[in-house]
């Protein structure tokens, strides 16, 4: 039964392992901008700056990313034709567009934290060294600070763009043909539950332990010359 | 005072500084001339480190006016880029970039601030090399080299910028005892030839050796200053007499 249903539905669970890949790497695309925007307003000498990064790590680390989802789907689309949209038009977000919003926003904020954490915990004197030189804050940070911190995220960040590839499977929920909303349909055309989800698990399993080797591959590389 | 006005490098008075409700500088006033070496002495949370690091601004200023190199640095407008590229500073922990090597470490700064091509800043970083006796570590990074290493590469690389100012924060407090002779020995040359310099140690020797004024300060003032005689062999203040019974 297990070589039938692999034969048979195999085609179209790559197709959907794709789709869930495209939709990862769209979140994570964007989570990076995010990350990166609120992390560094997060260390800024700024009071208000430090205040909207943490409502915004806040807000989105408060809410399950189901809610988020949801929000995202259905909600704005109708904020959005309530109040904009004249009559007869209306505005809908794609599954696909649904779904990057919420991967960055969730792992964005995420993404910020480990960013915050990275740049503290590069020593006070490397920036001061640098402006004392009279490198201006920008180039600092940019040239002597951020190198060191993402040494010191890169296995966070890698344990983030993980979690971030497992959370698709959340946006089944909104109809996004990744690899769980998929495999429901499979399961119900078979009425095999024990080995289409086995198929998945093991689908799951391969992407992500290769990701994960990559991932150490790249972090040893980096660490290089170091100590 | 006034004679000697056109050389002045620094001018600090009524120099304030606070941390929160904390007043670490009460009111420091001083003039330091062009190739003079001013070493600074005093007991930990007399506030001499914060007092060099207002010097070019690492800390915010609270009150009063210091003026370096003909800038206002007190002044919100003046562009403290310009002013720290013209003063460089030598730090306790080194501060080696970490990320690069010596020759990167060296090369950075002038050549982003354009003050030198990749090709002369290179150049210029191994001339520096050489003459603090490491043109063989151009390639190593930090974490490879000793600690009286570090802080003469990090003395070179301040000097790559070619200042017309060095200050100097307890540059020997973290070194090892072999190894402090190595770098008073290099700011020892630094200071024959005619460099003005700040410093701040506990090097009784070094002040009265290579000093031309020693300032004493404690709680945030300037307590007693003068010739390295007078102030260490003859001070006069009983502040002054006490901190040198413990340390000499």
């Amino acid at each position: 039964m297990l070589v039938t249903i692999t034969t048979k539905y195999g085609p179209l669970l790559l197709e959907a392992m794709g789709q869930t890949l495209l939709l990862a790497l769209c979140g994570l695309f964007f989570a990076c901008i995010l990350g990166l925007i609120f992390g560094l307003l997060s260390v800024l000498k700024s009071r208000i700056c430090n205040i909207i990064s943490t409502i915004f790590v806040d807000i989105i680390r408060g809410l399950p990313m189901i809610v988020l989802a949801f929000f995202v789907y259905f909600g704005v689309p109708q904020f959005v034709n309530d109040f904009f949209m004249p009559d007869g038009q209306r505005f809908t977000l794609s599954a696909l567009q649904a779904g990057t919003v919420c991967l960055a926003l969730n792992c964005g904020a995420y993404m910020a934290e480990i960013i915050r954490a990275g740049i503290q915990s590069v020593d006070r004197g490397q920036m001061e060294a640098a402006r004392s030189l009279g490198l201006p804050y920008w180039k600092a940070m940019r040239k002597v600070v951020l190198p060191q911190a993402i040494r010191t995220m890169i296995p966070s960040i890698i344990n983030q763009f993980i979690i971030t590839l497992k959370d698709t499977s959340i946006l089944s929920v909104i109809g996004f043909p990744e690899l769980v909303n998929t495999a429901k349909n499979v399961q119900a055309n078979t009425m095999r539950s024990l080995e289409v989800w086995f198929i998945v698990g093991v689908m799951y399993l391969i992407v992500i332990t290769i990701l994960s080797r990559v991932a150490k591959q790249l972090e040893r590389r980096l660490n290089r010359g170091r100590d | 005072m006034a004679a000697t006005k056109d050389n002045v490098k620094i001018h600090v008075s009524h120099l304030k500084k606070n941390f929160g409700p904390l007043e670490v500088l009460k009111d420091v006033s001083i003039d330091i001339h062009e190739g003079e070496v001013v070493v600074i002495l005093g007991p930990s949370g007399s506030g001499k480190s914060t007092f060099l690091r207002c010097l070019n601004r690492l800390e915010e200023i609270t009150g009063g006016t210091v003026i370096v190199d003909g800038y206002d640095i007190t002044d919100k407008r003046t562009d403290i880029n310009k002013v720290r590229e013209n003063v460089g500073m030598v730090f306790q922990l080194f501060n080696l970039f970490n990320n690069l090597d010596v020759m990167g470490n060296m090369t950075l700064a002038p050549t982003e601030l354009k003050k030198a091509s990749k090709e002369e800043a290179r150049e210029t970083a191994m001339r520096l090399l050489k003459r603090v006796g490491l043109a063989d570590k151009a390639d190593a990074y930090p974490a490879q080299l000793s600690g009286g290493q570090k802080q003469r590469v990090a003395i070179a690389r301040a000097l790559a910028m070619n200042p017309d100012i060095m200050l100097f924060d307890e540059p020997t407090s973290a070194l090892d005892p072999e190894m402090v002779g190595e770098v008073l020995q290099v700011m020892q040359a630094l200071a024959k030839e005619g460099m003005t310099m700040v410093v701040v140690t506990h090097e009784i020797g070094f002040a009265r050796e290579v000093a031309s004024r020693v300032i004493f300060m404690e709680g945030g003032y300037i307590v007693e200053e003068g010739t390295p005689d007078e102030v260490i062999n003859h001070p006069k203040e009983q502040r002054t007499i006490d901190f040198l019974s413990k340390v000499l």
